[in-house]
């Protein structure tokens, strides 16, 4: 009978699954992305954040307030980007900058019938190497954010610490 | 209402530390669509050494707004909620935020200037760490824009 061989077992941690500095390009696309909103994520983020600003959901306020119908939060379209942008960069606290500008708001409309959840827009992010910083071991990304034709974050970027 | 420019420089701090929490952080990164597993996972955060979950990157903007609330709700500072439109901000990590961490928050009126009817207000939130001497953790700087009450 053949003993059990004894060997470490070799699992993936996350810091081996973390983008390689070495591996970076400027000019390379590392994130691309099309993230859907609703109502309900407007509702969730309010109570998430603690900003419960009525323009975020509740139509006749916003348009009292000359908008033309709810909009995002600023700060839920910018953390959905970097969400995907930690997700890319594997360790959460790499990201040791990031910035942005609310260039237009995004108008999230109540859906028309089904699911309050039902998403009514839709931002389109890309993420692309602007710089690399190879003493500090930093890359910084210069990410676009579009909603239909509107640019809705101006000048977003992060810097990502990587190995 | 006219915009108190008198109160550049101003600070006004939050009374207590804010506390974070692995709930907080678990329901703001669902909120945000954020997947990392550290801001779920202690055993996920431990991989990259942290001492629990990680928060997502513009979790700090709980307690800065808390504290720009401060001075932005102050009657003095002549603000008018309604007219406010955000215009940028920008989070600048010394560490990263972790459940257990109590955060120190000061808000500083960094900049306040009127310009064609509208005030552009500029505030410097310093979140630090009320477990370790107020060592600095992240500075969110923030601007906000006062429409006009034409515009």
């Amino acid at each position: 009978m053949n003993e059990p061989i004894e060997r470490e077992e070799y699992r993936p941690s996350g810091a081996d699954l973390a983008p390689k500095l070495r591996d970076q390009e400027v000019g390379r696309t590392v994130v691309s992305a099309r993230i859907p909103l609703s109502r309900a994520d407007l509702v969730a983020y309010a109570g998430a954040s603690g900003d419960h600003n009525p323009i975020h959901w509740n139509e006749r306020f916003a348009r009292e307030v000359g908008l033309d119908d709810v909009i995002a939060h600023g700060m839920l379209s910018m953390g959905s980007v970097l969400a995907r942008i930690t997700e890319w960069a594997a360790d959460p606290g790499a990201i040791v900058d990031c910035r942005t500008r609310f260039t237009a708001p995004v108008v999230v409309a109540d859906a028309a019938s089904g699911s309050p959840d039902t998403p009514t827009a839709y931002l389109d992010m890309a993420a692309v190497v602007g710089a690399i910083d190879d003493e500090a071991g930093i890359v910084r990304l210069d990410i676009s954010v579009s909603c239909g034709e509107d640019t809705v974050l101006g000048r977003t970027q992060a810097k990502v610490r990587l190995a | 209402m006219a915009v108190n420019t008198e109160l550049q420089g101003a600070s006004y701090a939050l009374p207590e530390p804010y506390e974070v929490s692995r709930e907080a952080i678990i329901e703001f990164a669902r909120a945000t669509g954020a997947q990392n597993r550290a801001h779920r996972s202690a055993a996920a955060a431990a991989e990259f050494g942290y001492a629990d979950v990680v928060a997502p990157p513009t979790f700090a903007v709980i307690p800065s707004q808390r504290a720009e609330a401060l001075y932005i709700s102050n009657p003095e500072a002549g603000i008018d909620f309604s007219r406010v439109v955000h215009g940028s901000e920008q989070f600048t990590y010394t560490r990263p935020i972790v459940a257990g961490d109590r955060l120190n928050a000061v808000c500083h009126v960094d900049g306040l200037r009127e310009a064609g009817g509208h005030a552009m207000i500029t505030t410097r939130t310093e979140l630090t760490d009320a477990n370790s001497d107020d060592a600095p953790v992240v500075t969110v700087t923030s601007t906000i824009v006062v429409r006009g009450e034409e515009a």
